[in-house]
């Protein structure tokens, strides 16, 4: 099956539906506008939030607040988790008595920590960097392990044979052959930055994507829904296609197969 | 990397490390370096967590938010389950319907299922509908992509074979694609109920008027933080007996479909 036949469909697909939103919303519409915008609502909402505004910021604004704390969030769970995981991965002792807390902790679920994150710290930048934290932090903790595992007994017995001193172990051997499944950790917890930061502004904030989205619920303003759903897809979506891109330039020895996200 | 511990050893560091995190919570919130309000010692949440089980906060005990909580996540996961995994099994069957749905698929999964939540209490309200569809948006995707996977891994040949005797397509799909499919269907299944509960969790800090997450953004407001900490053990330990229920019946469909 050519590839072209499928994105043909694909693009038709999509054509016919954005067709579909012009027809169904709107006047004589089947869907009211009070429950999904017309294009031309959104596009004016757009404009409002590039130009004058929403929630007394801009849109560029919000979006710069998002990013800055995803990127913020982000950083320092891989600063802390990735590293974690090495010694988890390493060292059977460290495993042992880390393991039963990380096991404890981990069924709670990211998002509920908001109300203890905003406790502690209210509704500023360092509520929200908490709460991506403890998102983010454990995919990035499990992969590095799990990567650690993967690397081949004999590259490592190899390893010690030849006396390799501990740092140079870890920088030159354990980080390169645990690169692929961090990589794959790492865009796990990038995907839960996004999603727990966009909650922990849903349940309170005073600028970002989430605090757009809530104003817009609350003041009934569809239009406006959907250009902060919009906003929070592109970025996440761009996010992601750059941690790719670091991906495939770090990575230049392994080739990802059969890669599914 | 060294060699596995014994399990002796390994229970005494384990429990070393436990004993470690709660010593620790204990030491920090007696030592009053964080005001009492808001960090509240092991026992002190111990003791909240079985004054809930019987007094009532914000509505209801414990055991009642639960309830509406799961009451609201079965209702979404079923729906889930239900339209998930017929549709990825129709898809991994039908090239053109794996054509049309794809791409909308992958476009909307760019959208955390959290950023559903405006929408979802316009259409459906804020009190059952509405984090139906939030709890559906998170459940969904690995109900959908599993079923997709595991009917695009059956061996082409029984397909072939089906094809050549003149199978008629439900019964193809009944009793060729669902079987095989099967131990992914149910591992898909018990992604989709992890993610599902956690986005329930979400739905309920934002929109709701009962349920444990609605319990906990009370709790915060009052500041009742050892609330707010039952609220979070509650919630992870219910998501860890999902978890187990689903992981029995796993092990249940593998037996069978391995003695069949």
């Amino acid at each position: 099956m050519p590839l072209g036949r499928r994105s043909a469909i694909g693009v038709t697909t999509l054509g016919l539906l954005v067709l579909a939103w012009f027809m169904a919303t709107g006047a004589n519409g089947l869907i009211s506008p009070g429950r999904f915008p017309t294009p031309a609502d959104t596009w004016a909402a757009g404009l409002q939030a590039m130009g004058r505004g929403y929630g007394d910021a801009t849109l560029v604004v919000h979006v710069l607040q998002s990013l800055k704390l995803v990127a913020l969030g982000f950083v320092v769970s891989v600063v802390v988790g990735v590293p974690l995981g090495l010694l988890m991965g390493t060292s059977a002792t460290a495993e042992a008595v880390l393991n039963p807390v990380f096991m404890l902790l981990r069924p709670i679920p990211p998002l509920a920590w908001i109300p203890l994150a905003i406790l502690w710290f209210g509704l500023g930048d360092t509520a929200k960097i908490m709460v991506i934290f403890f998102a983010a932090f454990v995919p990035s903790v499990i992969n590095t392990q799990a990567g650690v595992r993967t690397i081949e007994r004999p590259l490592i017995e190899a390893a010690r044979m030849l006396g390799t001193p501990h740092g140079r172990f870890i920088r030159e051997v354990v980080v390169p052959g645990a690169a692929p499944m961090i990589f794959t950790g790492l865009r796990l917890s990038l995907q839960a930055s996004w999603t727990t930061l966009v909650a922990a502004e849903l349940v309170g904030a005073l600028a970002g994507l989430g605090h757009l989205l809530n104003l817009a619920q609350q003041d009934l303003y569809p239009g406006m829904i959907l250009v902060g759903m919009i906003c929070v897809a592109i970025f996440g979506a761009l996010t992601t296609a750059l941690l790719g891109l670091v991906e495939r330039r770090t990575l230049t020895w392994v080739r990802i197969k059969g890669e599914t996200a | 990397m060294t060699g596995a511990l014994d399990p002796a050893r390994r229970m005494v560091l384990g429990l070393a490390g436990l004993v470690g995190f709660f010593g620790l919570w204990a030491l920090v919130a007696a030592s009053g370096l964080v005001g009492k309000a808001f960090l509240p010692g092991p026992l002190e949440v111990a003791e909240r967590l079985v004054t809930l089980l019987h007094t009532s906060f914000a509505g209801g005990t414990l055991p009642q938010h639960l309830a509406s909580s799961l009451q609201r996540f079965s209702a979404g996961y079923l729906l889930a389950a239900a339209v998930g995994v017929p549709l990825g099994l129709l898809m991994g069957r039908f090239r053109l319907l794996d054509d049309i749905v794809s791409p909308l698929f992958d476009a909307l999964r760019f959208i955390a299922p959290i950023a559903w939540v405006p929408f979802a209490a316009l259409w459906f309200g804020t009190g059952f509908g509405g984090p139906v569809l939030i709890i559906f948006s998170g459940a969904f995707p690995p109900c959908l992509l599993n079923a997709y996977r595991g009917a695009r891994q059956v061996d082409p040949r029984y397909i072939e074979a089906a094809e050549m005797l003149g199978t008629p397509t439900h019964r193809l799909i009944l009793e060729v694609l669902l079987p095989a499919a099967t131990p992914s269907i149910v591992a898909g299944l018990r992604i989709g109920a992890g993610l599902g509960w956690q986005s329930l969790v979400g739905a309920e800090l934002i929109v709701a008027s009962t349920g444990v997450g609605y319990m906990m953004v009370q709790a915060q407001s009052g500041v009742a933080t050892a609330t707010v900490m039952v609220g979070m053990a509650a919630i992870g330990l219910v998501g860890v007996l999902i978890d187990i229920a689903l992981r029995a019946l796993e092990a249940r469909i593998h037996n069978r479909l391995a003695r069949a």
